[in-house]
């Protein structure tokens, strides 16, 4: 994408990145009709990743973060979007992921949701897509929190939306876990504007730095950075912050499953890697206080505990729930571990993991969409009437197993030097380990489909239609390429990581 | 025809008949499925990708000879991550024996499958295709990253056959199978991967090593390059450790205790049993384990840190234990899968005995042992197919009903023992003359016991075949379940393509006895260094 080609256009595309799916959503609940509204959405879903791909070019090109000054007004004082390269990375995964399952969403959507919610649907999918993509673009704490707000309240009627009834009650479970989130964020960001006077995440990095001298201030500083740290912690289903995941994720529509896996999460960890590294800064956060043992026990028993509980599941959605909460654990583990190796494991696991679960819920949703369930006991059987859909299904579970020649092997080589670079040979073992027991899971739900006598429904399904299968594939496709062409994940997460640990800028 | 895809493919520059070698498999793992409606035609699309890959790493053969070693660098996964290929003499070795046992492999599968009404035939054929685009992938890799994208794809698209038969009995096979191959892998072999780069900063197959032993001069008159002289230094414990995790890490060359997943993939149809877990797939876990100790570690630096000497012992326990358990095997297959755990263990036991000349004899083995043992699981196909038998107690006076398929057990029996006329017993021959000579006594001891418990075992079938009368029917004894046993016995050979299969794998043991310079020059290149 040239520069030329977005005109004008070009200085403004940060706040474009929020209005044009923030203004979409307003036109779209105009619209009556499902398939208007589902045209619309489309059209702008397919807007926000060239949009952003063009940013994250711009980055790497100069090697400098693009700042945009919201109605002119410099940093202190008004808000400034930031884009560096680890927002632009983060930026492309969502707003790609966003864009990829629109095209699936038309028939799983039509057959999941009445006809006169669907536009409601559509228009909250956009506000959504809005709060994930300002959370991950703002350089402001306190407007990272109403992109936050906008986001969850979004994702609280999305999973309402779901057929079952008891989407109703996880809906309700995920509203009171991430009020509390949020709750929390707010209260540490409250600290953090009583001690700097900003609420600028750069400006509150350089003011921390004296601050801290001060024990009083500290002592601020340090409950500040309690609170967040447990607020964020919750919004990304750190273990065992965790257990409003599984049902929002099981009762949700299909497609909304699929979008939240891949980039709620994301947008997240996104921000608490953002604040620990960027705002407290490495010296304060990971060098001198007991975070990373913190993490990197909570991550490690997520990665067993939470795969375990994959294992022993028989709805296949809570199953990849419960393998989400476990990747979400790999992340963070690179994370706590804070070098260069390791840090570009965790970035390159956040596009990897996004590709791949969303493929993996999306071929779910085509189930879903032939026979209503993806109770193990429904599906049995299903690979064989579903070839293609389940073909997809397999391959991006080989992806998840983190075999060599696909996505999720490059993460867990990073990972692992990460973990032989930070001296604990120990934490090696546990992440191959740990990702044995998916081998577990995703080999018996393969043995279920494959080879597992049909079941009555599973009989007489018929292939998914090209609309999903199409999506589907090119997500499934992507496991694969990414295995092999490392360019768009590991580089960039290199330098992202680079930017990270050399500090703010 | 023939003649025409000779001489074209000896026009063809290495490298692309590298990429050949792979791409042949792949075009006909993604073609089959499109004649799944005409069997033929379908049979036909296997028959011809299976000559044509053999055409081509028999073309690769005259220059390896001659000293060549074509190195194919197809990308860059990431630093570090090279997908890579190059043939080495081992590696030469190895594919010529997959790509040529894979074109009479084709014709008995059809004779097989065809013979027993299979299910799901495609599919059969398709999984086929892609775990021989595996093999060769991992018999040419140059690196150990590409070996280890090879070997796990190997893992995956033999799983399907494994559990072909979909019987709850083939599911257990099947997630035993996937959960220990996989699973020593990703736990033990992929650590021993990171390892290794982390402490020599490369993953390429190096004459000589790339590992750095503490007080030793590392080896770098063999060309390793720059590579070496940044390795870190290792004490022999970190070696041996590391030793330990690649023997365990690839599960395929079923060094006990991970050696379940052998006997329980005897569930998959014969064909699959006799190419793949007795050719390709357990084959490719020794050879790695070859690779490995010869261009990771290098002989010399095993020998000198005596990091490696665990292992002997290790692969000698195997040997006779394994052999223990076949002894007491009644169902063939089993008897057959024990035997072959034993088999490769010898393979191990001479890369473990460190010497230029054992591990000669371990690539003669791996050649005498992939002929042979393939004959044997032909004819124990052939009686499944004729006669419908799983066991060897039923076996008595079958000889004289199928007399080819019994002879060629026995010549399959006589190379399992170790004795001439046929290959076996020269590979055993290079790894007493290996351990002999530098006077370990414990892997002659070893190898002289094991060849008692190879007649053990082997002969009593052949004196039940040709010497002992058919018992009346119907048989009370085990496996005579149902009255459908019965009329079987009234029987005569199996199909044409099977007793043409094994009468060709058989001839191939006696001649590789009496021309073993195929292979000989091969393994003579490999321990000169290339």
């Amino acid at each position: 994408m040239s520069s030329s080609s977005w005109g004008t256009a070009e200085p403004h595309l940060p706040i474009l990145l929020v209005i044009v799916p923030l203004f979409g959503a307003l036109l779209v609940t105009f619209l009556r009709r499902g398939i208007l509204a589902w045209a619309l959405t489309l059209a702008v879903t397919f807007v926000l990743p060239l949009i952003a791909i063009t940013l994250l070019a711009k980055v790497l090109q100069t090697g400098q973060p693009i700042i945009y000054e919201i109605g002119n007004w410099p940093a202190p004082i008004g808000i400034v979007y930031k884009v560096d390269q680890l927002s632009a990375y983060v930026l492309c995964v969502i707003s790609v992921i966003g864009a990829v399952i629109m095209p699936f969403a038309r028939r799983s959507i039509g057959a999941e949701i009445q006809e006169s919610a669907q536009s409601w649907y559509y228009a909250v999918y956009l506000l959504c897509l809005t709060g994930l993509l300002g959370i991950v673009i703002t350089g402001d704490a306190f407007n990272a929190f109403v992109f936050l707000e906008i986001s969850s309240l979004a994702t609280y009627v999305l999973i309402a939306l779901g057929r079952h009834r008891r989407a109703l009650l996880s809906a309700y479970q995920y509203l009171i876990m991430g009020t509390i989130g949020a709750t929390l964020y707010i209260i540490g960001v409250g600290l953090l504007y009583v001690v700097t006077g900003t609420l600028n995440f750069d400006d509150m990095a350089t003011r921390l730095g004296p601050a801290i001298a001060d024990p009083g201030y500290r002592n601020a500083v340090l409950t500040a950075l309690g609170f967040i740290f447990v607020g964020v912690s919750l919004k990304l289903a750190l273990f065992p912050m965790h257990v409003w995941l599984p049902n929002a994720y099981a009762y949700a529509p299909s497609v909304a499953t699929a979008f939240l896996a891949g980039t709620a999460t994301k947008a997240a960890i996104y921000l608490f890697i953002r604040v620990i590294f960027s705002v407290f800064g490495i010296a304060l956060a990971i060098d001198s206080l007991p975070i990373p043992l913190v993490l990197i026990v909570l991550s490690i028993a997520a990665m067993f505990l939470a795969s375990f509980s994959a294992v022993f599941e028989e709805d296949a959605k809570r199953m990849l729930a419960y393998s989400s909460i476990a990747q979400v654990g790999y992340i963070m583990l690179g994370v706590a571990l804070a070098n260069q190796a390791s840090l570009t494991g965790s970035l390159a696991h956040i596009a990897n993991h996004a590709v791949m679960k969303t493929a993996l819920f999306l071929a779910l949703g085509a189930v879903f969409y032939r026979i209503g369930s993806v109770m193990y006991a429904d599906m049995a059987g299903i690979g064989r009437t579903m070839p293609l859909t389940m073909g997809a299904f397999a391959v991006a579970g080989i992806g998840l197993m983190g075999t060599p020649g696909t996505a999720g092997f490059i993460s867990k080589w990073y990972l692992g030097l990460g973990a032989i670079d930070a001296g604990h040979y120990s934490i090696v073992f546990m992440i191959v380990a740990s990702s044995l027991i998916s081998v577990i899971y995703i080999g018996r739900i393969t043995e279920v489909v494959w080879f597992r006598a049909p079941s009555e429904s599973a009989k007489t399904a018929k292939e998914a239609p090209l609309s999903m299968l199409i999506p589907l594939w090119l997500l499934a496709g992507a496991t694969v390429y990414l295995g092999f062409d490392t360019q768009a994940t590991v580089d960039v997460s290199a330098k992202a990581a680079e930017v990270l640990l050399g500090g703010i800028r | 025809m023939l003649t025409g895809l000779t001489a074209f493919s000896q026009d063809m520059s290495s490298g692309d008949l590298i990429i050949a070698a792979m791409l042949i498999p792949t075009a006909a793992a993604l073609l089959i499925p499109l004649f799944h409606r005409s069997p033929n035609l379908r049979e036909a699309v296997t028959l011809i990708a299976a000559a044509s890959l053999a055409m081509v790493t028999w073309s690769l053969y005259p220059r390896i000879i001659a000293g060549a070693q074509p190195e194919l660098k197809v990308w860059e996964v990431a630093p570090g991550l090279d997908l890579a290929f190059k043939v080495e003499p081992l590696g030469m070795l190895f594919g010529l024996i997959a790509s040529t046992l894979w074109v009479v492999n084709s014709i008995y599968s059809i004779g097989y499958m065809r013979g027993n009404d299979e299910p799901r035939q495609t599919q059969f054929y398709v999984c086929f295709a892609v775990a021989i685009a595996a093999t060769m992938s991992l018999a040419f890799s140059a690196n150990l990253f590409t070996m280890f994208v090879a070997y796990e794809l190997l893992t995956l698209s033999t799983y399907p056959l494994v559990t072909h038969k979909a019987t709850p009995e083939a599911m257990k096979a099947g997630r035993v199978y996937l959960v220990l191959l996989i699973g020593t892998s990703m736990v033990l072999f992929l650590p021993a991967i990171l390892l290794t780069w982390a402490a020599a900063g490369t993953l390429d197959f190096t004459p000589g090593g790339i590992i750095v032993a503490q007080g030793l001069e590392p080896v770098q008159a063999l060309g390793a390059g720059d590579a070496v002289s940044k390795a870190i230094p290792l004490s022999p414990l970190l070696i041996g450790g590391l030793l330990f995790l690649f023997v365990f890490g690839i599960g395929k060359a079923a060094v006990m205790p991970v050696h379940f997943w052998l006997p329980a993939a005897m569930v998959a149809p014969t064909p699959v049993s006799a190419l793949l877990h007795a050719v390709a797939v357990v084959k490719a876990g020794v050879f790695s384990i070859l690779k490995v100790v010869v261009y990771i570690f290098g002989i010399d630096t095993l020998s000198q840190t005596g990091a490696g000497d665990w292992l002997v012992y290790v692969a000698g326990f195997t040997v006779i234990m394994a052999s223990i358990v076949a002894l007491r095997q009644d169902n063939l297959k089993k008897r057959l899968a024990f035997s072959t755990v034993s088999q490769l263990s010898y393979v191990v036991l001479a890369a473990a005995i460190l010497t230029p000349v054992s591990a000669i004899g371990a690539a003669m083995h791996i050649a005498a042992h992939a002929v042979s043992k393939i004959t044997l699981f032909f004819a124990a196909g052939s009686i499944y197919t004729a006669a419908h038998k799983t066991e060897i107690s039923q076996l008595n006076g079958i000889g004289w009903k199928m007399p080819w398929t019994m002879s060629a057990f026995a010549i399959g029996a006589l190379a399992m023992i170790g004795l001439p006329p046929t290959a076996g017993f020269l590979g055993k021959w290079f790894m007493l003359q290996g351990a002999v000579t530098t006077e370990q006594w414990f892997p002659v001891a070893v190898i002289v016991l094991s060849t008692v418990l190879n007649a053990g075992y082997f002969l009593p079938i052949l004196v039940r075949a040709f010497f002992l009368e058919a018992a009346p029917v119907p048989l009370h004894a085990a496996g005579a379940k149902n009255a459908n046993d019965t009329h079987h016995d009234d029987h005569g050979e199996a199909p044409f393509p099977i007793v043409l299969a094994l009468t060709i794998t058989a001839s191939m043991s006696v001649l590789l006895f009496l021309f073993p310079d195929v292979v000989l020059d091969l393994a003579k290149l490999m321990v000169a260094g290339g």
